[in-house]
């Protein structure tokens, strides 16, 4: 590890330092936060010519070293700490043909930190088109440093950058600008106290807190206690260097530099008049949502259902193989459930994402933001949180993960919070069974009740969403620079590979991260539930059968079985009379016993389930609930389906069909025992309006998504937030079922 | 009256003007907006703000109130 050579990539956004990243990397790649806050660390391994090897550092996109950010501060306090185990031997800085003066002043400071530098120009393939000439011998010398002018979208100059790497030991470390003309006397004091330090490095430390309060730093040793300036004064300083540094640039570039102006405009500007318009604009993100919407919706619906049937086969085929214990059941319903449960969400993860790395790269993303600023601001949102908003109503995961593209921290952390109120996938098959069950049928202005209800549900999440947003905004007090400057970059093609690797990334990020706590939650849902203490679950089984020959099956399942032996009379019957097949009486004696204990077996077998269910751990901690959701018109049978929601939303109808003993695959049948099953004191349908509407009511609200918090855990790297989300939106939906059942009942 | 960017109409151009210290943030001046260089309005989001400028080749969006505080002296005959 020792002899690899240490690089940092440093580059203003939007300068294609990524690609030259992954174009130095390839796949051997690394990415991870940096230890305590948010700020994406990816690292990789490059080979260099001679067999030596480099270990590269991508460092977040910066414009200066004054930094007013989070991801800045993580760029200067490498640069000015030489302890830091990734303290680069040479910098690479990368910038962009078409912007090569604004690249240059974060390239200046950085060679007057005195550490080598290499210059990359990229993009060059657009030279040509923009008509801009180089003359990159006379950049060398006058910026007295080595470039290599490289075209990541065709693949050129990448070996140059690698030879310069390895040849980093030639490259001179004297200084570009000398700060201290800005301001003499302050510079020979600074002198005066820190004979031994560098004084530009000083001047960076004492300035590094002027624009930004960092939420967690690092302390630097030499304390910024030297205070002898205002915070004004400094700022006034700091745009004095600025000014110094431009001047030095324009020196240069003058005489190295050569635009065509002819050559260039056109399609840019052609393009924004489109994707701005006042109409068009709304229009065509408008359909670019529905894109997205469609396919995390609908297109990735295909590969989910495979995926689920494939991990429910393989449960099977583990129960079948194995030999039949606590150990297979593990496997089977604790962990293969659990792994199932991670990899379903993977196709809505890609998808999200493969349409974010698209609107990314090609600049479009800048221009949603610009539409859509005005209309977020009133809710402490940016421009930004209207796709994480929007994918939420497919799925909350991927629309969490997507909020990293929120660069102010305060903004984001809201569009986070907010998210999971948006009507997710999960919740659907819940309100439809509820709704089918409870709210009558009959229409309002041609639009039925139902499909009414389930509108007022999803504008009910968005409203949640927007009002919390607004209240969050209000109470938090989280120092975050208000001012908005966006870079608007020009239009690209998106680079296939680019996209490739942020998809790749985004999902393994998902399965690594949040996978492992769902899946240790699913682990210990499916402990609860088919575990317990009392000897009613050791001997469910004896229990349930005794009872079954003394007492018969239970009314719902006694009746069911008539039900079906009677239309398969009547089946067998009609085929009888078409002369389908002939059959003697015996055989039709035989065939219909046969249908009857497959009937009876099966019956049992729920019955078996649900007495094992109703004893186990899950069933004592539902009973043991049963105070606390009574008033919303629960009982304990809806309050252990409440509890494994917990897992997933969607879980509520097979946790009822388990409880109720009859087979979820089957959605009638469970509906048809829904509203079957009756309250035991009042003797009417425990499915009524006033329980159906609080418990759509509940489930609008209520945080019952584990893959939620866990992926929140992740993106705030802390438990505090996805904790107070459960406490906050369970406590929400709490009281607003508990008012809804107590008025409607 | 003061002149400022927030003033300007589409496709309209100014040279900025040298401007009280500590106003506009850092960042801003990064990018290149500094005395004496040129900026160009290029576009209004359609709620009219935030607005979209071109100054000294890079091309930033910037909210009303910010681009009130940047003065500049407008080159007049621009062609719309």
């Amino acid at each position: 590890m020792s002899k690899q050579i240490k690089v940092a990539l440093i580059g203003n956004p939007n300068t294609g330092k990524t690609s030259v990243f992954n174009q130095l990397t390839g796949l051997k790649q690394k990415v991870g936060n940096y230890p305590g806050i948010t700020v994406e660390k990816k690292e990789g391994v490059c080979k260099l010519p001679r067999g030596v090897k480099a270990h590269i550092l991508d460092l977040p996109g910066t414009y200066s070293l004054n930094t007013t950010s989070l991801d800045e501060s993580v760029v200067v306090e490498l640069l000015l700490n030489k302890n830091d185990k990734d303290f680069p031997d040479v910098a690479v800085v990368i910038s962009d043909v078409e912007n090569l003066k604004r690249n240059l002043l974060l390239f200046t400071q950085i060679k007057d930190l005195k550490i080598p530098v290499i210059l990359v120009i990229n993009m060059a393939d657009r030279m040509s088109r923009t008509g801009i000439s180089l003359d990159i011998e006379l950049l060398e010398e006058k910026l007295d440093t080595k470039i290599a002018l490289v075209s990541t979208r065709k693949g050129t100059g990448i070996d140059r950058i690698k030879e310069l790497i390895a040849d980093y030991k030639n490259l001179s470390i004297s200084p570009n600008v000398d700060t201290t003309v800005i301001a003499p006397d302050y510079f020979d004091k600074l002198k005066a106290t820190f004979p031994k330090e560098d004084l530009y490095k000083l001047w960076l430390v004492i300035t590094q807190d002027v624009n930004f309060m960092p939420i967690e730093k690092n302390p630097i040793t030499i304390a910024a206690s030297f205070a002898t300036k205002s915070k004004s004064e400094l700022k006034r300083l700091q745009q004095k260097e600025t000014i110094l540094r431009y001047q030095f640039i324009n020196g240069i570039l003058k005489q190295a530099y050569k635009v065509d102006i002819n050559a260039a405009k056109g399609l840019r500007a052609t393009l924004d008049k489109v994707l701005t318009h006042k109409i068009f604009g709304y229009l065509i993100f408008f359909v670019i949502l529905l894109t997205i919407f469609q396919a995390i919706y609908d297109w990735s619906s295909y590969p989910m259902d495979f995926i689920d049937e494939s991990f429910a086969s393989a449960s099977e085929w583990v129960k079948d193989t194995l030999p039949p214990g606590v150990f297979t059941n593990l496997i089977a319903e604790g962990i293969l459930a659990g792994i199932g449960g991670i990899v379903i969400f993977i196709p809505q993860i890609a998808f999200l994402f493969l349409f974010i790395a698209l609107l990314e790269e090609s600049g479009y993303m800048s221009r949603v933001v610009f539409l859509m600023d005005k209309l977020m601001r009133p809710f402490g949102l940016s421009g930004k949180s209207v796709v994480p908003l929007i994918s939420g109503t497919a799925c909350a995961i991927p629309a969490i993960m997507a909020t990293r593209t929120i660069e102010n921290w305060k903004e984001r952390l809201i569009t986070i919070l907010v998210t999971p109120f948006t009507t997710c996938s999960a919740r659907l098959p819940v309100y439809l069974i509820i709704i089918a069950l409870v709210i009558p049928e009959g229409r309002f202005l041609g639009l039925s009740y139902q499909a009414l209800t389930l509108m007022l549900l999803y504008l009910m999440g968005f409203g949640a969403a927007i009002l919390s947003a607004m209240i969050l905004n209000k109470i938090m007090k989280i120092k975050s620079k208000t001012f908005f400057v966006m870079e608007m970059p020009n239009y690209k093609l998106p680079l296939i590979k680019n996209v490739v690797y942020t998809v790749w990334e985004k999902t393994k990020s998902f399965v690594l991260g949040a996978g492992k706590i769902i899946l240790a939650i699913s682990i210990i849902l499916w402990f609860l539930g088919s575990n317990g203490f009392s000897d009613d679950f050791e001997n469910a089984e004896s229990i349930v059968t005794e009872q079954i020959k003394t007492q018969g099956f239970s009314d719902f399942n006694k009746s069911n079985i008539e039900s079906s032996m009677a239309s398969y009379k009547l089946e067998l019957q009609d085929s009888l009379n078409q002369k389908v097949y002939a059959l003697d009486q015996a055989a039709i004696s035989d065939s219909l016993k046969t249908k009857e204990m497959a009937l009876n077996e099966k019956a049992t077998n729920q019955e078996i389930a649900s007495y094992k269910l109703e004893n186990s751990y899950m069933g004592y901690m539902g009973k043991a609930i049963e105070p606390v959701v009574r008033p919303l018109g629960y009982d304990w049978k809806i309050g252990i389906a409440v509890l494994t929601s917990f897992a997933a939303r969607e879980v509520f109808v097979g946790t009822l069909a388990t409880i109720y003993s009859v087979g979820s695959d089957e959605e009638d049948t469970i509906k048809n025992r829904m509203a079957a099953e009756m309250d035991p004191k009042t003797k009417k349908p425990l499915f009524n309006l006033a329980s159906g509407i609080s418990l759509l009511l509940f489930y609008a609200f209520a945080m019952q998504c584990m893959s939620t918090l866990a992926i929140v855990k992740r993106e705030t790297n802390t438990w505090k937030w996805p904790a107070a989300q459960l406490v906050f939106m369970s406590l929400f939906a709490y009281i607003v079922a508990l008012i809804a059942y107590q008025i409607l009942k | 009256m003061i002149t400022t960017v927030a003033q300007l109409r589409r496709g309209q151009k100014g040279i900025i003007k040298e401007f009280a210290d500590g106003i506009l943030p850092i960042k801003l001046l990064e990018l290149g907006c500094l005395p004496g260089n040129e900026i160009e309005l290029v576009q209004v989001a359609p709620l009219k703000d935030p607005i979209y400028i071109n100054v000294n080749g890079t091309h930033i969006a910037i909210r009303r109130s910010m681009a009130a505080l940047i003065e500049l002296e407008i080159i007049e005959d621009s062609p719309l």
